[in-house]
């Protein structure tokens, strides 16, 4: 991720190949037909939404890094921004999952 | 700015240089308001996933066929409309201007479809009794959280779609640069990114369990 030069300010060059986007297109496809296969199935609820989350988090750092062009950034940029967002994201589940836990051991099964 | 003044600022971004992230402030700018928005899909998405735990006989009524169908296809129609911008901004740091605006006209067309197969979703909800205030299964908040979350979803595309018009327009008279392409292309890849999350979280986790 070292920047020499006006080329790499402006972007002057295109950053990956058609062949490296329809590779990530082909990904996410995959992946959501995993989603989908996973809600034909109807397995089995905390299962479903751990799966659900982990494929979904990878399909977003697939469009980040490759079709938002955060892989051929500086790193300083991803630093600026995702960390920053995670921690928030991160306050806001710190309310849920203490009550989350609780009501999950409340209800009967 | 001269080049080598230009070269002295990215080659020193620490010691009081102005472009410590080597990119324009168009786009830090909208990377910027890209964070914020995904805070405010976070707060909805989380919020979501309280009242639906508080709730436990939270209606699941969508079925594989149509309506899992449906959603799975409007997915595809997004993630591709998200290749054909990628590809747009592609062709427009190459400099053909022709090339971009057709791929940007065929992301605004998988954009518009993705928005007319929702309204039809709508539609069907409405003609089934569910509205944002109540529904025939009961827990009346389905209907609010589902079209709160959908309905700024459909508003951002519908967004998307508008803006991307205006840069397909500005482009190809030459009036806009290939930077304003790549800016509306992050835009266009935050709304794709968050129906990665709403697909799964608000569809899927509600299928019929029978």
């Amino acid at each position: 991720m070292s920047a020499h030069g006006n080329a790499e300010l402006t972007h002057e060059h295109p950053v990956g190949s058609t062949k490296l986007f329809a590779w990530v297109w082909m990904w996410l496809l995959l992946l959501t037909a995993v989603e989908v296969f996973l809600a034909y199935e109807r397995i089995e609820v905390h299962l479903m939404i751990t799966m659900l989350v982990g494929l979904s988090l990878i399909k977003s750092a697939l469009i980040m890094s490759y079709f938002m062009h955060l892989r051929f950034e500086r790193l300083g940029l991803f630093l600026l921004l995702v960390p920053a967002m995670v921690f928030c994201i991160c306050m806001m589940l710190i309310m849920f999952f203490p009550d989350s836990i609780r009501l999950m051991n409340l209800r009967p099964h | 700015m001269s080049e080598t003044e230009l070269e002295g600022i990215v080659e020193s971004p620490w010691s009081g240089g102005a472009s410590p992230f080597a990119i324009n402030s168009k786009k830090l700018g909208m990377w910027l308001f890209i964070v914020s928005d995904s805070l405010t899909f976070s707060a909805l998405l989380v919020s979501y996933a309280y009242v639906r735990l508080e709730n436990p006989n939270w209606p699941r009524p969508f079925e594989i066929w149509p309506a899992i169908a449906k959603s799975s296809f409007m997915t595809f129609v997004l993630l591709s409309s998200s290749l054909t911008m990628v590809l747009g901004v592609n062709a427009a740091f190459k400099g053909d201007r022709k090339k971009t605006v057709r791929y940007l006209i065929a992301t605004m067309i998988c954009g518009l479809a993705f928005v007319l197969i929702h309204a039809t979703e709508w539609m069907t909800l409405f003609s089934e009794g569910v509205t944002p205030w109540s529904n025939p299964w009961g827990t009346p908040l389905f209907g609010g959280t589902f079209f709160g979350l959908t309905g700024l979803h459909m508003l951002h595309v519908t967004i998307g779609v508008a803006y991307l018009g205006i840069i397909a327009w500005g482009f190809g008279k030459g009036k806009y640069t290939a930077d304003h392409v790549e800016v509306s292309g992050l835009y266009w890849h935050f709304v794709d990114l968050v129906w990665m999350f709403i697909f799964p979280m608000v569809y899927l986790l509600s299928v019929n369990p029978k």
